[in-house]
């Protein structure tokens, strides 16, 4: 079972060792992570999402985590309201013929074109995971030439975070 | 002021009494202020001690114990000591150089990414960059390994930082927003906690090393009194409850009595407090104590339910815990458990040969017990000297059994005797070693007579890696593969340090030989050539359950 677990650490160098360390040291699996500071500049944000077996291991998980000295806060969104987001920069190689359609699939996800060279295409978009993957799954039918994923960011719908 | 005098005057501010370390190129700022500081320096003859020595200091005393080592070799040989402190929760703070700022991450000559390195084996650790951090660094440090769960802290300071220039300011308080430990009891919990005792019949009190650290031995004792109910102890929790005491089930566990075993495997209800389940303790886990709800206390969330579940977890400190559990509970009824448990004790009790022709290694801590009137302090090696420890010395008090357990590190015993030595100068101290582990540390003979710390060293010397070739006898056909040593002569070894040497091989020389190691005030090495096939029991099979115990044919 997937968990997104927001994470609010000290802005500070060795952190994500840390982090990264613990999951390794005690085996647990991490899917995505993306680290960024907040509107606090002595606190980043990490959202984690990890891949816990059962309840057992993700509250070990979240336990460790918060044994952690750097670590301010860790919450579990999964059990709340929350909005998830995941940028994805795609180039693509393509004839001219195969344009209209790329433009028609990016009106209708969402996504932006950013850069357009003869035979190159790099196209942007930011959604939840599903739709990415949906989008994606259409984009096979062009040449993917170089795919790179933020990995997601999650936010509470209710409440702010105290940082 | 300097960075390097700016560290001792925290040092000081700490209180710290006494620094065991090794001098390097990258401490020589610090090692000039420490020439004369005024703070006792215990010269080690090997990094790894000075860690083990501070680590014994601390278990001795209930303080933080202090090393020092330079960057580099001098960082990655404290390695194996903190790892130690780190498994058993001790309160360590390591201080070493590092190579200038300028230098890290240059392959600088004795450069090692020692913060890198020791990330998982210290509760916390620090690379000073900032001399204006130093201080505030220092104050954390001591903080952070000696609250909560202790453990231990390492600072890696630059030796251009030692060198640098700044004002030292003393924080007045420590503020860190993501470290609050939990001390109180919820008092909800504390309740259910309660209802379950109340109505269990077959209670057990699971005592580790949390009690020990909390120094909530007194509680344990009105708890198990009050409410008769039997108390059994982990290694690291010897002493928590007085191994003479009618409700004392002695240690649990794969080395463990068999009434201790069958007493929580055939419980109702487990109180575990300041333990963690470990396997040693549980043997395989899914026919562990079937029939038992566990109400489990411990001051550190990520030790419940993390190898056993817990019905009802406590996080807090030992001694709030049962003092506020005391004031709710009432007694359940344990007359006809206490009378099985008895039957057990009679069935099952701990035996070895007694008419052998050699020397046995249970007779010779049973004759220190004797000589020592149960008061020492006793640390161990690692192995076969352990467990013999662990079962035939009687643990009256809490912080008199010192001993890697968590880690299980060879070589311990003997500087952690050094540092509980200089803790409690007025008790004697045994290291229990063996022929294998004390020479893992042997060169700290020269610590110990330099210094003139009179340890004595009873060397159950059988000519084996004992508990491995007890592995090998017992579950790979007595291929007594690579374990067979080939010793010095452990009586000129210690003569040529300074120290005493005396060999034993009989039983009648046990007792003076002994009397003569106590009574003087020199460092003692007793080689005693015990039985050399002889094994610890009773045993757990590894992987197997608790009571499935094998006793050797001594039942």
């Amino acid at each position: 079972m997937k968990h997104t677990i927001s994470v609010l650490v000290e802005n500070k160098p060795g952190v994500l060792a840390r982090i990264s360390g613990l999951f390794s040291a005690r085996g647990f699996n991490i899917d995505s992570l993306a680290v960024g500071q907040t509107h606090d500049l002595t606190v980043s944000c990490m959202t984690i999402i990890v891949n816990a077996e059962d309840e057992r291991i993700l509250e070990q998980i979240k336990k460790q985590l918060n044994k952690l000295i750097d670590v301010i806060s860790v919450i579990d969104l999964t059990k709340k309201e929350f909005i998830e987001r995941e940028l994805l920069l795609i180039k693509l190689g393509l004839d001219q013929k195969d344009r209209k359609h790329l433009e028609s699939l990016v009106e209708k996800f969402k996504a932006h074109s950013l850069f357009y060279k003869e035979k190159i295409a790099i196209i942007e978009i930011s959604s939840q995971k599903d739709k990415i993957d949906e989008f994606l799954r259409e984009l096979t039918k062009f040449k993917i030439l170089e795919l790179v994923r933020t990995g997601r960011i999650a936010m509470d719908k209710h409440g702010g975070k105290d940082a | 002021m300097k960075g390097a005098q700016i560290l001792i005057e925290c040092l000081k501010k700490e209180n710290v009494e006494v620094i065991f370390g090794y001098p390097g190129g990258q401490v020589l700022p610090l090692f000039d202020c420490l020439y004369d500081a005024g703070i006792r320096f215990i010269l080690t003859r090997h990094e790894q001690a000075a860690a083990h020595a501070a680590d014994g200091f601390a278990r001795a005393s209930g303080k933080v114990g202090l090393c020092i080592a330079t960057s580099g070799p001098g960082a990655t040989n404290l390695t194996t000591g903190l790892a130690t402190a780190f498994m058993d929760s001790i309160p360590v703070v390591a201080i070493t150089g590092q190579v200038k700022s300028h230098l890290i991450g240059n392959d600088a000559f004795q450069e090692a990414d020692v913060t890198g390195i020791t990330r998982s084996i210290t509760k916390h650790n620090y690379l000073v960059k900032d001399i204006k951090e130093l201080a505030r660094t220092v104050r954390e440090a001591f903080y952070i390994a000696s609250t909560g769960r202790p453990g231990p802290v390492l600072i890696d300071v630059p030796s251009d930082i030692q060198a640098a220039d700044a004002e030292f300011i003393w924080p007045a308080n420590v503020e860190i927003r993501g470290y609050n430990p939990t001390y109180i009891a919820h008092r909800g919990q504390i309740k259910k906690a309660a209802k379950l005792i109340q109505k269990a019949k077959k209670p057990v009190l699971y005592v580790g090393g949390g009690v020990v650290i909390s120094g909530a031995s007194a509680e344990i004792l009105q708890l198990a009194e009050t409410l008769q109910i039997p108390v059994t102890t982990t290694l690291l929790g010897l002493g928590a409850f007085p191994s003479e005491h009618s409700l004392s089930l002695g240690m649990l566990g794969m080395h463990g009595t068999a009434y201790a075993n069958h007493a929580i495997m055939d419980s109702d209800l487990i109180i575990a407090v300041g333990a963690r389940f470990d396997d040693r303790v549980t043997g395989r886990v899914d026919t562990f104590a079937p029939n038992a709800k566990v109400i489990h206390i411990d001051i550190d969330p990520t030790s419940i339910s993390k190898n056993i579940h817990v019905h009802v977890p406590i996080v807090a400190d030992a001694k709030d815990a049962l003092a506020q559990l005391f004031d709710v509970v009432k007694a359940p009824d344990t007359k006809d458990w206490l009378k099985k448990i008895d039957s057990w004790k009679k069935k099952y009790p701990l035996s070895y040969k007694k008419d052998a022709a050699k020397l046995k290694p249970q007779y010779i801590i049973e004759e220190i017990y004797q000589v020592t009137n149960g008061e020492a302090i006793i640390t161990t090696e690692v192995g076969q000297n352990q467990m013999w420890a662990a079962q035939w010395y009687k643990y009256s008090k809490p912080r008199t059994f010192l001993s890697s357990g968590g880690l299980g590190t060879m070589g311990y015993g003997f500087p952690a005797a050094i540092g509980a030595k200089i803790a409690r100068p007025e008790k004697t101290v045994f290291d229990i070693a063996g022929d294998g582990s004390i020479q893992m540390n042997i060169q700290e003979l020269a610590t110990a007579v330099e210094n003139k710390i009179p340890v004595k060293v009873a060397i159950l010397n059988n000519c084996y890696l004992g508990m491995v070739r007890q592995w090998q006898e017992l579950f790979y056909n007595k291929r007594y593969s690579y374990t067979k040593l080939c010793n010095p002569d452990f009586v000129k070894l210690a003569e040529s340090y300074g120290a005493v040497g005396i060999k034993v091989t009989k039983k009648e020389e046990v007792r003076p030989a002994l009397e003569k190691a106590v009574n003087t005030d020199k460092v003692v090495f007793l080689d005693f050539h015990i039985e050399e096939e002889e094994n610890v029991f009773p045993m757990v099979p590894a992987g197997q359950a608790i009571n499935q115990m094998l006793d050797g044919g001594l039942a």
